[in-house]
């Protein structure tokens, strides 16, 4: 096989995806024998309360109590639980794995809530009503009304820092952010430049610190006032909290050490994109590898309008 | 509707549909929360008894449970049966212990209710309040997150010194109480984050 369409039959499996992942596809029927959305009332009820506090406190991790979930910590636990607490049969929802629509992690949950709530599913980020995300945010810029879920693995920006939950509690409520900034400060002493490639802590409305869940840097000028609204679910350190719509989301820097995203002297080897997220991936066992778009829903709708790389 | 011993209780009927009424009830209340001071409308079939509006009992009963300590005014006090029934929420005298509070009489002083704790901000009351009108009334201009720019709301039947009390509200941010007006099938949310503006031209002018 030679490098090309090897790199096409991964980057592009939307071409030959099953019936399940087609775009605005008729509407599942929902599953017997369990409760609409899987979760029990009562649990939805709770996860409900506390996504209301967290969108009156913007950048506040709110705790909840977070359930078993029929998939291991850290596949998107807490995501799930906030999708399922918030979707409802006139949605339509979109899940993403790192941009892609097609990864194991990114249909079974795709799968489970067309089984258990009877949504309809696209991979069209415009389509979509529900975006369940983990490490991405669609290239497509985002719309009014659209809900954005992120599944995050640790939401204290300040864990790695402090181990203690009082202390940093505490850190939080005093608005105490010294000890962040002079993170950032060593990493501009030793490297020259903030080293944070992914996860790079914001600072939300003038005042919470905040982890924006594992997404590139490059992600992080979406969060900043953007027209949908944004919450974040982490299940095994149950936490939610989110972000408003319309909402400042300050990447931290220093005045001589402004934030700013990477840039590639690559395009896309697909589409010929210039301002998306690229992986690589390697394409033959010969050490050969390509830079492909990351979002794969924003590539294939590029090369449907008749875009095309390099490759 | 007050239960005299021999008399049977009346409850007021629930969601039609339990699961997806809370969910749509909840939709629209989320939805008022992440754009404060826009008009959310709740859309199931509802008819509660005087005073009760069908927007308050929709709050309710997609929002509390046995976990959430709920507090009456004395408007809605005729209602504490039909709220045992459907929600199992413990109903308590002192508004500062209560995780909601249902004002379908005047709204009593916002610092009355639990304010929750700078480590805790969200153990804060939630103060559903029933309003005369929304979109009628005294102007406002709101700020804040979840609005682009700025909102104009007009609501009718605050207290006068509303405007002062919310500012009051908003310095302890990011303690404070979330409060959602509602007026028939109408929401409004004011989450704490957000500031009210009155509107300018009916004090400036000349």
């Amino acid at each position: 096989m030679n490098a090309p369409t090897s790199a096409k039959s991964l980057a592009m499996p939307a071409e030959t995806k099953s019936a399940e992942t087609k775009p605005a596809e008729a509407k599942p029927r929902q599953e017997a024998g369990y409760n609409y959305a899987y979760l029990d009332e009562q649990t939805k009820r709770s996860i409900r309360r506390a996504l209301l506090k967290a969108v009156a406190i913007p950048g506040y991790q709110v705790p909840f109590g977070s359930r078993e979930m029929p998939m291991p910590y850290g596949w998107g636990t807490g995501g799930v639980q906030v999708t399922a607490s918030v979707l409802g049969p006139d949605d339509t929802l979109k899940v993403i794995d790192q941009g892609a629509d097609d990864t194991t992690n990114a249909v079974s949950i795709r799968r489970f809530f067309a089984k258990t709530a009877g949504v309809k599913t696209t991979t069209r980020t415009e389509e979509a009503s529900v975006i369940q995300t983990r490490h991405r945010i669609p290239e497509t810029p985002l719309k009014a009304g659209q809900i954005v879920v992120f599944q995050v693995p640790i939401p204290e920006p300040l864990r790695w820092l402090e181990a203690s939950e009082a202390e940093t509690r505490k850190m939080h409520a005093l608005e105490e952010y010294g000890v962040m900034h002079v993170k950032l400060y060593e990493d501009v002493a030793r490297f020259g430049r903030i080293s944070v490639a992914y996860d790079y802590p914001v600072k939300v409305d003038g005042r919470y610190i905040m982890r924006p869940s594992p997404i590139p840097k490059f992600d992080n000028p979406k969060l900043d006032r953007s027209p949908a609204l944004m919450l974040f679910g982490a299940g095994r350190e149950q936490r939610i909290y989110a972000v408003p719509p319309y909402t400042e989301v300050r990447s931290l820097d220093f005045e001589d050490h402004p934030f700013e995203v990477e840039s590639w002297p690559r395009c896309c080897a697909l589409c010929g994109a210039k301002d998306s997220f690229l992986d690589e991936i390697i394409v033959d066992d010969q050490g050969g590898r390509q830079f492909v778009c990351s979002d794969t829903d924003y590539c294939e709708a590029r090369r449907a309008a008749g875009h095309r790389g390099p490759a | 509707m007050t239960a005299h011993p021999d008399s049977a209780v009346e409850i007021a009927a629930g969601f039609p549909d339990p699961v997806l009424d809370s969910q749509a009830a909840f939709r629209a209340i989320l939805d008022a929360m992440a754009h404060p001071g826009r008009i959310a409308t709740v859309g199931m079939q509802l008819s509660p008894p005087a005073p009760l509006a069908p927007a308050s009992l929709a709050c309710v009963l997609s929002l509390c449970d046995h976990e959430t300590p709920l507090w009456l005014d004395d408007a809605a006090s005729s209602l504490a049966a039909s709220f045992r029934f459907h929600c199992g929420a413990p109903l308590v005298g002192a508004p500062d212990r209560a995780a909601f509070a249902l004002c379908c009489g005047p709204l009593p002083a916002l610092a009355g209710f639990g304010q929750g704790t700078a480590e805790y901000p969200e153990h804060s009351t939630t103060v559903i309040c029933q309003v005369s009108a929304l979109g009628d009334g005294v102007p406002m201009t709101l700020r804040g997150p979840g609005i682009d720019g700025g909102q104009q709301l007009s609501v009718a039947g605050l207290p006068d010194d509303f405007s002062a009390q919310w500012a009051a509200n908003g310095a302890l941010f990011p303690q404070g109480v979330d409060v959602i007006l509602t007026q028939g099938q109408r929401l409004v949310a004011l989450p704490r984050s957000v500031k009210i503006e009155p509107e300018v031209g009916t004090c400036m002018s000349q």
